[in-house]
């Protein structure tokens, strides 16, 4: 798989070898050139994993200014090419002067929260779509996130973002509820620990979720760990969860219902510890972990690109778009949403 | 508001869980606490290689049964009310269910207070967790050769309480405290981080004038 997105030339067949050809970038698997890319339509390059990448287009690209990220198979970040000369220090200091300014603050918050009710409330009419029936708690669930998303816009302060963000939250869970079918039983989000196999499922794939937001991050330059919605805390990559709060119902909630209801995870993969702690034994995190990186394949049409790419490459589109929100370069953050 | 210190109740910010051991480590010393959690620095000495290579038997989580008695290791354990998070290393269960936290410990004398309020933090959390009285549990010492019995008395617990809203007040304005500068510091893995007696020189003014 090989994609040009934003310029930036995305490389994830294992095995693939990428080397300068006169002023243009090939891509060879098995000798044979699948793709050829003029130079100057290049902004970088990111590879994962076993992806060869000659000494001779490294030296290219540090010396222009291009850049190369390196990530693992599984999409954790490795390590980024520093030229002499480097944009990234605009781009943070960027990070930070938007930290001290509330208005554009306001503004990010918004539409991070906007986009996760809209692709939350997504994924409830999807699932009730699904179940071929009428549920009327998802039908009102739906509803309710779409007076939210109005009502986001409206909010006048971070924290009035954040409460209808708490609000949406549970809105969306308690209905998430109605979805799951078979042996689980879905009381209510639990977390620091996961008190049941459904939240154990959720922060399961929430923790690679944004650990994937973080090498989306990190990737375009940014510093994962000044963040707008989340308050700053040491350690905590509060971007990559600003990043990633779009994300959680696209990528991780419909993941686990698609597990739960086709029966491919099953309350025998579960430790329950006592007193109440449930663990993801390691056979069935092996299970989650495929379809994990198989869900990250499928295409989905990315409406701002208006192209088809994969759905595990987004955060990296958003991350971009992002940093040129935080440059200056476009008015608005335009989050990704599901149709 | 976004001033200097920008610490706002945020989407999860409020909520999050104090760290069982932040507690042993504020009683020891609050600035060790800071530069651990706050600053994420982290250093190895030889209480901390000890203390690893002690860990390393209870480390791996699962039940056994020793002497009729059920053991718990890697075991996790919270509290709503007070807030924390954490792990046991050791849990028994008597015969009649009653949990009895274990901890293993290398580090110094000068510790034990603060083991004492960790292990009795342990407590409170199975309290709440099981819904029954955790009344003793044991500190064992230099891999498991001297053991002590802790009651856990009202003392005891109010304390508890009171460290665990220090800690928290403490995360929440992420500063370091002052420096010790004293005997706990010889004994201290994040010495060469925290620098204890320079910064103490600092503050005094006091490094010698240059000799003309």
């Amino acid at each position: 798989m090989t994609h040009v997105i934003l310029n930036t030339l995305y490389v994830q067949t294992q095995g693939a070898y990428i080397h300068l050809y006169q002023d243009t970038v090939r891509v060879e698997v098995e000798e044979e050139v699948r793709l050829q890319v003029p130079l100057h339509h290049l902004g970088g390059v990111v590879v994962f994993g076993n992806v060869l990448v000659s000494p001779y287009l490294i030296q290219r690209f540090a010396e222009d200014g291009r850049f190369i990220v390196w990530f693992s198979a599984s999409g954790r970040f490795v390590g980024r090419l520093q030229g002499p000369t480097s944009g990234n220090v605009l781009l943070r200091r960027a990070q930070h002067e938007v930290l001290s300014d509330p208005g554009r603050t306001l503004h990010l918050a918004r539409c991070i929260v906007s986009g996760k009710l809209k692709n939350s409330r997504q994924v409830l009419l999807r699932g009730l779509r699904d179940l071929q029936g009428s549920v009327p708690a998802i039908e009102e669930a739906a509803d309710n996130l779409q007076v939210l998303v109005n009502e986001v816009q409206r909010a006048s302060s971070l924290d009035g973002v954040r409460g209808v963000e708490g609000r949406g939250a549970h809105i969306y869970f308690t209905a998430l509820g109605h979805l799951i079918r078979g042996d689980f039983v879905w009381t209510a989000r639990s977390r620091r620990p996961p008190r049941d196999p459904i939240n154990a499922l959720l922060s399961f794939a929430y923790a690679l979720l944004v650990s994937d937001c973080v090498a989306a991050c990190e990737g375009a330059g940014l510093d994962p760990q000044v963040g707008y919605l989340h308050a700053l805390r040491p350690g905590r990559p509060s971007l990559a969860l600003d990043l990633a709060e779009e994300f959680r119902s696209v990528l991780a909630d419909r993941l686990v219902l698609s597990l739960v209801n086709r029966r491919q995870v099953q309350p025998g993969d579960f430790d329950v510890r006592p007193g109440g702690a449930v663990v993801l034994k390691d056979d069935a995190r092996r299970v989650f972990l495929d379809a994990y990186q198989r869900r990250k394949q499928e295409e989905v049409t990315h409406p701002l690109l208006e192209q088809r790419i994969p759905i595990g490459l987004v955060p990296y589109v958003q991350a971009r778009l992002l940093a040129r929100f935080l440059r200056g370069d476009t008015p608005k953050y335009v989050p990704y949403s599901i149709r | 508001m976004r001033g200097e210190k920008r610490v706002h109740s945020g989407t999860v910010s409020d909520d999050e869980p104090v760290p069982v051991s932040a507690l042993q480590h504020y009683v020891y010393c609050p600035r060790q606490c800071a530069l651990i959690h706050v600053e994420r620095a982290w250093g190895e000495n030889v209480f901390t290689l000890r203390g690893r290579r002690v860990h390393e038997r209870a480390d791996t989580p699962g039940t056994m049964v020793r002497e009729g008695v059920r053991v718990e290791r890697a075991l996790p354990i919270w509290s709503e009310r007070l807030g924390l998070i954490g792990q046991a290393d050791v849990v028994e269960f008597l015969p009649d269910g009653t949990p009895f936290p274990v901890e293993y410990k290398s580090g110094p004398r000068l510790a034990r207070r603060a083991d004492e309020v960790q292990l009795c933090a342990q407590a409170i959390c199975l309290e709440e967790m099981f819904g029954r009285p955790v009344p003793r549990g044991a500190l064992y010492y230099h891999g498991g050769r001297r053991r002590r019995e802790i009651a856990f008395t009202p003392s005891l617990r109010e304390e508890v309480e009171r460290v665990t809203q220090q800690v928290r007040l403490l995360l929440r304005q992420q500063r370091l405290p002052a420096p010790a500068a004293d005997r706990r510091c010889r004994h201290c893995s994040l010495l060469d981080v925290c620098l204890p007696f320079a910064i103490r020189r600092s503050i005094a003014g006091d490094y010698g004038s240059e000799s003309m």
